[in-house]
């Protein structure tokens, strides 16, 4: 599959051509960034020129160097994904993958890896299981087991160049619509591509744009939505950082197949960093004639704007978006008139989110047939997810459609860890896919086909592809109160079901964290569940309490021991544990004691001691000194 | 009449920024974003202003500049320290370093200290889920935290 999958993807994508001595791709995605990549493309700027080398940092430069044999290119690169390990180098054409690099790790990869071609074994990446050092990209498991398609040029291409995107074939597709297709045929071309949106509810996108095509007017609009929201989602972000070109083009090309001029990007604030290059990319693109008054010299127009939210996550609907973009409050309407029909400004509009429109290029350049041959029969092509939570490698993935679950946690993520970070054999307890509005995935799923379909079957949704894995030590019922927390604080009050309904139940929750339910909790609980789901506008209250209904679902007996046991079998809930010292692990070191800010703890030196509940507040002090894991329940 | 030339100098700012966006309507978010900016904070004078150039009632822009959590109608401190608060970073340990930063700063979340250097704030999910607990000061992000590198990192600020 992924060998198919890169051969198709050679096809359409031209290698750079750099008539250089190496190359030196250095990742400066935010994970990166924040690492210290940047000081790491500086100490490799001067120990190049050091080595008496010429550095090219843009393509025109490598393209005009005068001495090609002496030149060095140093590229930047978006989100390769592999963040936990950043900042991330790599040296080509030998395709040697340094991590964890730092500024004076620069001298030696100079004259051991790029003079000498000797590899520096230190930093390579070490597989956390057989403790064998990695080269490159192909040999470490976590990019071995993935397909990457969408994310391909995000590791490769620098994203602040559109010289680099161009001459890779980049716009080539934008070109072909533009030119060669009519908006009918590029309607109908991705309607039998069976691409269905990535943001979330897997509507099928050519029909959401023939049905804009087909309204009457002039004046009709596209709009990106780049609000990505749910907790533990970053797939956007990093698409928008690393190529933002491809999402300016999958813009293009639904523009003109809907027959709209105006085109906005929304991102939110909380990213800072994708603003800035999707500015920098438009700015590009217009002086280039991609964008602006005549688009790619076919005598059509499109304007581009790159608009910034500003921290509302009910934003991420499309209608509350398109108030948000008219300068009003970011609050839902009800649906119809659909945006199709009826969305900015009162016209015609097109929203798809951001891997959506960054696919549709891929589409546009292989063909319907072939990209069929992506994921399954229902849901084609590859999905990003955002991996984080219990799991060894965390990240962002490509995978194709379809794939289980067990692959993604076991192969590409390795495993499932403890809250030390120890890889555990029996560790796994659910995963959380599609943040607030998605459900839990519990061992029974393992072999599920992670497709929109068979999501739905059984209660959850793909939704925009976060997945938090939670061990055998997380509390169902906690997790649940998050949740409920975060759509509670994030509603915008406009439906009383949704403003009120979830804070009763977020209140129920918390009773039942502190041992104040009753039979009857459970069952007011679930009741008004099905209330807030029915009696809500938009998509963020019908969902907000999918995650307290299929927590209940698969873990009733964790819900019925705080409940009726007043006790929290993972230990978490504070309220319902009683504090102890265990007295076969206590030495008597009188460290507890000498923390707890209430003199709690009494005991003589070398004998266990005991903590007096009544005087317990429970504020962890004692269990953060110990050095023999004695104390629990604090 | 120290005051009033004050007001007169952030009147005519107002106006220069409503009219780079040609007195439309629709794009007061981008003007309320600018002026946030710039001042830190949306006054009522602010607040006034804007209406008054767009032709709206005062209580529709702060209807909007309440609506959004990256607008303020308060002053905030110099350095906005932003906690993730999303799940992934409470699994990696985000209410340790939220502790820390209370007891370092002395003011709880959604406070500013008394200097008006600091304001402390969760945020919601800031994208650095594989990489938490994460914060944003203003706009640089830090991730990974412990309390000890939290507060190192404030300590910096300072």
């Amino acid at each position: 599959m992924k060998q198919a999958l890169n051969n198709m993807f050679d096809d359409i994508y031209k290698p750079l051509d750099e008539p250089c001595a190496g190359k030196i791709v250095i990742c400066t995605g935010t994970g990166c960034v924040a690492s210290g990549s940047l000081k790491v493309l500086q100490a490799f700027t001067e120990e190049i020129r050091k080595a008496g080398f010429d550095v090219a940092q843009t393509l025109p430069e490598a393209k005009e160097s005068t001495r090609p044999d002496s030149t060095v290119r140093l590229s930047k690169s978006g989100c390769q994904g592999f963040c936990q390990m950043g900042p991330l180098v790599t040296v080509l054409p030998e395709n040697i993958l340094y991590t964890k690099v730092k500024p004076e790790d620069v001298a030696e990869i100079v004259t051991e890896t790029l003079l000498n071609k000797r590899v520096i074994e230190r930093l390579l990446y070490k597989d956390p299981v057989t403790k064998e050092p990695c080269q490159g990209q192909n040999e470490i498991v976590f990019y071995k087991r993935q397909s990457r398609f969408v994310l391909k040029m995000c590791g490769e291409l620098d994203p602040e160049s559109i010289d680099e995107y161009i001459e890779r074939g980049g716009y080539d597709a934008a070109k072909k619509a533009y030119s060669d297709m009519t908006p009918e045929q590029i309607c109908k071309m991705i309607l039998e591509s069976g691409l269905r949106g990535r943001g979330g509810g897997g509507f099928p996108t050519g029909r959401k744009w023939e049905l804009t095509r087909i309204q009457p007017g002039d004046k009709k609009y596209v709009i990106c939505n780049g609000d990505e929201g749910d907790p533990g989602a970053f797939m956007d972000r990093s698409v928008m950082e690393g190529n933002p070109h491809s999402v300016i083009e999958g813009i293009m090309i639904a523009a003109r197949a809907v027959g709209a001029d105006e085109a906005y990007i929304y991102v939110r604030m909380e990213y800072p960093l994708a603003v800035k290059r999707l500015r920098k990319a438009v700015e590009a693109a217009e002086s280039k004639g991609v964008l602006g008054k005549n688009v790619l010299g076919s005598g059509r127009q499109l304007i581009c704007h790159v608009m910034e939210g500003a921290g509302a996550f009910v934003c991420g609907e499309e209608t509350a978006l398109i108030s948000s973009i008219e300068g009003k409050r970011g609050m839902p309407s009800p649906k119809p008139p659909f945006p199709a029909q009826k969305g900015l400004n009162g016209k015609p509009t097109v929203i798809n989110n951001v891997e959506t429109l960054a696919t549709i290029p891929l589409i546009v350049n292989l063909g319907v047939e072939k990209f069929r041959k992506i994921g399954n029969e229902k849901s084609p092509g590859t999905k990003t997810f955002a991996l984080s939570g219990h799991v060894a490698n965390t990240g962002l993935i490509e995978v194709p459609l379809g794939i289980t679950l067990r692959e993604i946690i076991y192969d590409i993520g390795g495993g499932v860890t403890d809250k030390h970070g120890t890889i555990t054999n029996d560790g796994f307890k659910i995963v959380q896919i599609g943040g607030p509005s998605g459900g839990c995935l519990t061992e029974q799923h393992l072999e599920l086909s992670l497709d929109f379909d068979s999501l739905r079957e059984i209660g959850a949704m793909i939704g925009s592809g976060g997945l938090v894995l939670m061990n055998k030590n997380t509390c169902m019922v906690s997790v649940a109160h998050y949740f409920m927390q975060f759509t509670q604080n994030e509603s915008c009050g406009k439906c009383v079901l949704c403003r009120e309904g979830t804070k009763q139940m977020l209140y129920l929750l918390e009773d039942i964290m502190n041992g104040q339910a009753t039979a009857q909790t459970l069952e007011l609980l679930e009741q008004l569940a099905r209330v807030v789901q029915k009696g809500s506008l938009c998509g963020l209250g019908k969902t907000a309490p999918n995650p307290v209904l299929s927590t209940l679902r698969y873990f009733r007996d964790e819900y019925e021991a705080h409940v009726f046991g007043k006790r929290c079998p993972a230990g978490q809930c504070k309220a319902l544990l009683v504090p102890e010292i265990d007295p076969e692990k206590c030495k008597g070191c009188t460290l507890c004691a000498r923390k707890c800010p209430v003199e709690a703890i009494t005991g003589e030196r070398g004998k266990p001691h005991t903590i007096d509940p009544e005087k317990c507040i429970k504020c962890g002090a004692c269990a953060a000194a110990c050095k023999f894991l004695a104390v629990t329940g604090v | 009449m120290k005051l009033e030339s004050r007001n007169n100098q952030i009147a005519q700012e107002v106006i220069e920024i409503v009219e780079k966006y040609n007195f439309q309507r629709e794009k007061l978010l981008q003007i309320l974003e600018e002026l946030n900016d710039s001042y830190g904070y949306l006054s009522e004078f602010v607040m006034k202003e804007v209406a008054k150039n767009l032709q709206l009632t005062t209580t529709e822009v702060y209807s909007v500049a309440t609506f959004y959590s990256f607008l303020n109608t308060r002053p905030k401190g110099k350095y906005i320290i932003r906690l993730c608060k999303t799940i992934s970073c409470v699994l990696a340990g985000k209410n340790a370093v939220a502790n820390a930063l209370r007891n370092e700063l002395g003011i709880d979340f959604g406070e500013t200290t008394s200097d008006g250097k600091f304001s402390l704030e969760f945020t919601n999910c800031i994208g650095m889920c594989n990489q938490g607990p994460a914060m944003l000061i203003n706009n640089d992000v830090y991730y990974h935290l412990d309390p000890e590198k939290a507060v190192e990192i404030v300590e910096k600020y300072q």
